[in-house]
């Protein structure tokens, strides 16, 4: 008891240096628990990807189309329950900056495999029966604020020309898991104009979504599928719609690295703060520590006195973070990350991180004070001058 | 009066340990900054340098890659006749008609997939790229299932080793040579014959780009004038640099918006460890700004000399992390491009202004962190410093 009332007066007796060094341990282990969480919202589209859907694309690239036929075939395959067109539109609607995910489907067989998609069915037939009809997830209605009715006008960057579409429908997501960020129109309504404008690029699928009816089946369906069309003009690459999601993080994958290593170089910056605290701490109670040798306490008991100062400098500060973290986490979304990112939870293991990295930057701090204060002269300590 | 420069520098010395653990955490802040400047000062270096000053591009209007672009052989054979375009000694025009698709690759170390692009050219649009060099092997041959691979490719690619061969559009091609393109993106692409790859592709419509070389560099505006009164040609006309210039836009905004937010949230950490020196230094020496007032020296001068020892401080950082960050232009590194959705490598480049700013932004934490601490030794009253040892 007497133990800790010691550490614990010690600690904020220095009271500016203690609080400044507190502020610091909470900005760098709430910048640090930001930037992971930052690394875990770049893979939560793709944990939302179902594994038991596939995905079918060009094996050259996804800027190679299939030709539409390969449906049928794909159709015919054992295990295949359900075959759906997807072409990828990008177009940009407003500005660059106001990005969305658009594509041309054929709505019926494509929400027909994603039960997790939910739509009224009033708005639902609207959709099927307007050919320039377009379906907006939730989560991208509240972003623009947009409404059944609206009329949308998008600029084709793939597809040249102005488009326009009508809201007909707002799905939800079936849970908090689901991501509902994106835009869809008919397949057909792409497709007309193509045949019309560029009939050579009409009739293409840019990739074909496919419901396989066993899970287990998924890898045995997806070698069928390469395999029939192994030697055809347009060789197939299949693989489970999560790998196939995956494959696009992938390709920022060294600024993913960047960012998480980067996020552990704030750690270090604190420590080295911390570490001056305690070293600057130390120095000035070298005289202290004397005495107390002098008294009879151990070289051992000074050093577990600033062992404990420094993890309970540190433990304030980790403990802080932690409870903010979450908060700052969700203003920040709701302020910019909502463009950028369809989801941003700070991970439990995030929280853990940052208690670990608060203890860790509290003991490493403590480290040359200790040796130091603990092998002083009792003589050169009272001797020492602040 | 001034305070001597020597006793300044010689408090930094005397308490080593902490001087070296607030300029350290300094140094780590400005290595971040200047990494994350350097990045982005080299994928604009890269992309800037692939375009030439007398060179033109011709990409479909509204289309912002040459891999969205369609321009119609129609459409190339007029722009072939523009007067502004440059001709031989032959009076052929210096014009490269280009397909540029992409063919996504697994990488050596991380079997993962990437898109690298396939660039079908002429052997005029091999003489538009002086700066293109064959390093290895031979050049294509015209007519022929042969590639030549960029330097960055053949580095980080699986398969494109000289003599092995890829298997794409029904068709085996042959690696017969790597090309250096002197850092540019070109470095990141696959070069193969462009009725070749034309065929193979079945892009019998028509072409992804046409380069042109200008009769001289300040031709472009007679051009732009003449395309505008050229009702048939539905296509948009780019300076090469100006191209490859957009094409960094949005990788290279992303890069420095993230790097100059962080550098300026861990600048904060760096900046309260200097503050919590120089308050201790302050504290500490208390007794010692009573004597130096008591000598005569003013207020501004105790104020100007803790500014001055916190800003050394932060010299000392920002240079030791500023050397740290020259190391880096040894790296290369690889990511998508967003623009053209495939693969692109550059490297980290110094800049004298990086150097510049970076020097600044480490002296202004030395400042802020420095700024509170030496108003309050300056207000110190003789009297009460002097009493307080």
């Amino acid at each position: 008891m007497f133990f800790l009332k010691l550490v614990l007066r010690n600690a904020f007796r220095a009271r500016l240096r203690s609080a400044l060094t507190v502020l610091g341990l909470v900005i760098a282990l709430v910048a640090f628990g930001l930037l992971q969480t930052v690394v875990g919202a770049w893979y939560a589209g793709s944990e939302a990807a179902s594994a038991s859907r596939l995905v079918t694309r060009n094996s050259i690239s996804l800027v190679f189309p299939l030709p539409m036929y390969y449906r049928e075939k794909i159709l015919a395959i054992d295990g295949v329950r359900g075959v759906a067109v997807s072409n990828w539109f990008g177009g940009v609607w407003r500005d660059e900056k106001s990005f969305f995910a658009q594509f041309a489907t054929d709505l019926p067989s494509y929400f027909a495999m994603y039960p997790e998609f939910k739509f009224r069915p009033d708005e639902w037939q609207d959709l099927l029966r307007d050919r320039e009809g377009a379906a907006v997830g939730r989560q991208l209605a509240d972003l623009y604020g947009f409404k059944v009715g609206d009329r949308v006008p998008i600029r084709g960057t793939i597809y040249p020309g102005n488009w326009e579409f009508n809201v007909r429908a707002i799905y939800e997501g079936r849970d908090d898991a689901t991501i509902t960020r994106q835009f869809y129109f008919h397949y057909d309504y792409l497709n007309e104009f193509l045949k019309q404008r560029f009939p050579r690029a009409a009739d293409n699928a840019g990739v074909f979504v496919i419901d396989v009816d066993d899970p287990a089946k998924v890898a045995d369906v997806a070698r069928t599928i390469d395999a029939e069309f192994a030697n055809s003009l347009a060789a197939t690459l299949t693989e489970t719609e999560k790998a196939f999601s995956l494959s696009f993080v992938a390709m920022v994958d060294t600024i993913i690295q960047v960012i998480s290593g980067v996020s552990f170089i704030v750690i270090l910056i604190i420590f080295a703060v911390a570490a001056n605290t305690m070293a600057m701490t130390a120095r000035e109670r070298l005289s202290e520590y004397a005495t107390l040798k002098a008294l009879g306490f151990g070289p051992g008991f000074v050093a577990r006195l600033i062992f404990s100062e420094s993890v309970m400098i540190a433990a304030v500060g980790g403990a802080i973070a932690i409870a903010v973290t979450p908060g700052i986490a969700q203003g920040f979304f709701n302020a910019l990350g909502k463009t950028v990112f369809a989801r941003f939870d700070v991970a439990p293991a995030t929280l853990a991180t940052q208690a670990l990295a608060a203890f860790a930057v509290g003991a490493l701090a403590a480290l040359v004070p200790m040796v130091r204060s603990a092998h002083v002269k009792i003589v050169d300590g009272l001797r020492h001058v602040g | 009066m001034r305070i001597p420069f020597s006793y300044i520098a010689r408090n930094l010395w005397v308490r080593r340990l902490t001087t070296v653990l607030t300029a350290g955490g300094m140094a780590l802040v400005v290595f971040v900054f200047a990494a994350v400047m350097m990045l982005d000062a080299g994928l604009k270096a890269t992309l800037v340098a692939t375009g030439s000053d007398d060179n033109v591009l011709f990409i479909r209007k509204g289309a912002e890659t040459e891999v969205q672009s369609g321009v119609a052989r129609d459409q190339a054979a007029l722009i072939e006749s523009l007067p502004q375009i440059a001709r031989d000694e032959r009076g052929a025009a210096r014009v490269s008609k280009e397909v540029v698709v992409l063919n996504s690759l697994a990488k050596i170390d991380s079997g993962k997939r990437s898109n690298v692009p396939i660039r079908g050219v002429t052997a005029m649009g091999l003489a538009l790229r002086p700066h293109v060099k064959i390093v290895q092997g031979r050049t294509f041959r015209p007519g022929s299932s042969e590639i030549v691979v960029g330097a960055s490719v053949a580095r980080q690619f699986v398969g494109v080793e000289l003599g092995q061969s890829l298997a794409f559009a029904q068709r085996q091609w042959t690696v017969v040579g790597v090309f250096d393109a002197g850092r540019t993106a070109f470095d990141s692409e696959i070069w193969g014959d462009a009725e070749q790859l034309a065929q193979a592709f079945r892009r019998f419509g028509g072409y992804s780009s046409v380069i042109a070389q200008l009769t001289s560099y300040d031709a472009f505006d007679a051009l732009l004038e003449g395309l505008a009164n050229e009702p048939r040609l539905t296509v948009e006309v780019k300076r090469e640099r100006q191209f490859y210039e957009d094409q960094s836009r949005a990788l290279s905004g992303f890069i420095s918006y993230l790097g100059i937010t962080l550098s300026i949230i861990f600048s904060l950490g760096a900046v309260i460890g200097a503050a919590i020196t120089m308050y201790s230094s302050v504290a500490t020496r208390t007794g010692e700004i009573g004597t130096l007032r008591a000598l005569g020296f003013r207020r501004r001068s105790i104020l100007t000399a803790f500014l001055l020892e916190s800003l050394l401080l932060a010299l000392v950082g920002g240079l030791a992390g500023l050397f740290a960050a020259t190391f880096l232009q040894a790296f290369t590194i690889s990511t998508t491009n967003f623009t053209s959705f495939s693969e692109l490598a550059f490297s980290f480049a110094l800049t004298p202004k990086i150097i510049l700013n970076s020097v600044a932004f480490a002296l202004v934490m030395g400042l802020i962190g420095g700024f509170l601490p030496a108003i309050k030794a300056s207000r110190m009253k003789i009297v009460d410093a002097l009493r307080a040892d």
